[in-house]
């Protein structure tokens, strides 16, 4: 189980490691996740104890948010006189992007899928 | 004595709160408060145990007088797991792997569309209400994860600190309501959700995707990751082309 903390771990650094390296505009972590993905794709199966750590990893995703969101109760002053207009664009724009974006992609893949059988 | 009691007590105060296991034991028992009325209230998105927890924190915090830096260090080592816990994402995205291949032009359609409105709603809507140029272009990549949308912010000349606010204020309006709005909009294929979740909302959106549905879950998690990496490059763009 060990070994595979390690390599997830390992993951990250080498994400880290090359988004140093090269500027690229994503987080570390991200391109961590897309080395992972292409091993697993080389390997072509989920060794079972992977499977049980990042299962445990992200059981409690949401947890790991919690520190982040106290940080910033905290510094709402930054919102100053914009409090209104930040607060009425984030959510009007965060609502409106989910349906959007989530209409746009099952009005194309109800269309890619004619003709398959649904298989739920 | 009640006067020795107090002092003693004072004392016991004084010893836990330097230690960081306090921070970390409150973070977890918040947390889980927030996780059993979630489960009570059905999942409903709108009991969001981030939300729960933030709120029940910052009100400990300011009873107390605890500044943000003290809790941290001991919140330090849940925030830490943070990354680990976006590279383990690659498990979920691998099982659902076929699916991702199937629709991969849809997808492409999706992020551009999502990337595109999340921008440019927040900051048209910003600009509306007659927000500041410094809030207005904080608040563009406020779909994308935390790290790099303070890396966007900074490139267009906003306040990155202020842009951090708004991502994590997305992220959990997005994990509450947004659930609400697609299914008032009838998107039903749980990829279309996920993916819709992740793009919108991010990391926030993805945990919330994660818990309702594996397949949400890896789409969610794919979205995060492109959004950020097209906004990154989409948005300093569009904006050097809208000031000439």
């Amino acid at each position: 189980m060990l070994n595979y903390l390690t390599l997830i771990f390992l993951c990250q650094l080498i994400g880290e490691a090359f988004v140093a390296a090269t500027g690229l505009p994503v987080p570390g972590p991200v391109v961590g996740m897309a080395l992972l993905f292409a091993g697993l794709v080389f390997k072509g199966a989920i060794p079972k104890d992977l499977d049980t750590v990042s299962g445990a990893l992200l059981a409690n995703l949401s947890l790991l948010f919690v520190p982040a969101g106290t940080g910033i109760m905290v510094h709402l002053a930054l919102l100053g006189s914009d409090g209104v207009a930040v607060s009425v664009a984030l959510i009007v724009s965060t609502v409106a992007t989910i349906a959007v974006t989530g209409l746009v992609m099952q009005a194309l893949t109800a269309r890619q899928r004619k003709g398959e059988s649904d298989a739920g | 004595m009640p006067g020795d009691l107090q002092t003693e007590l004072q004392g016991v105060w004084v010893y836990l709160s330097a230690s960081p296991l306090l921070h970390l034991t409150l973070t977890l028992a918040a947390y889980q408060a927030g996780m059993w009325l979630y489960r009570r209230a059905g999942m409903n998105p709108l009991v969001n145990p981030v939300l729960f927890a933030v709120v029940v924190l910052v009100g400990i915090l300011m009873a107390t007088g605890t500044s943000y830096e003290t809790y941290f260090e001991g919140a330090q080592f849940v925030h830490f797991l943070l990354g680990p816990a976006t590279v383990a994402l690659a498990i979920p995205l691998y099982r659902q792997f076929h699916r991702v291949r199937e629709s991969a032009l849809a997808i492409a359609v999706s992020l551009l569309v999502g990337s595109t409105f999340a921008a440019i709603s927040a900051m048209g809507i910003a600009w509306a209400l007659g927000a500041g140029e410094e809030t207005i272009l904080s608040i563009g990549p406020k779909s994308v994860t935390a790290a790099v949308a303070m890396g966007i912010s900074e490139r267009l000349g906003g306040l990155p600190s202020l842009t951090a606010v708004l991502v994590i204020a997305t992220g959990i309006l997005g994990a509450a309501l947004g659930p609400l709005a697609l299914n008032l909009a009838g998107v039903k294929d749980w990829a279309s959700r996920g993916f819709a979740m992740g793009t919108g909302a991010h990391g926030i959106g993805t945990a919330r995707a994660l818990q309702v549905n594996e397949i949400a879950g890896a789409f969610a998690g794919l979205a995060m990751g492109l959004n950020a990496l097209a906004t990154a490059i989409l948005l300093p763009l569009a904006w050097a082309f809208f000031q000439r």
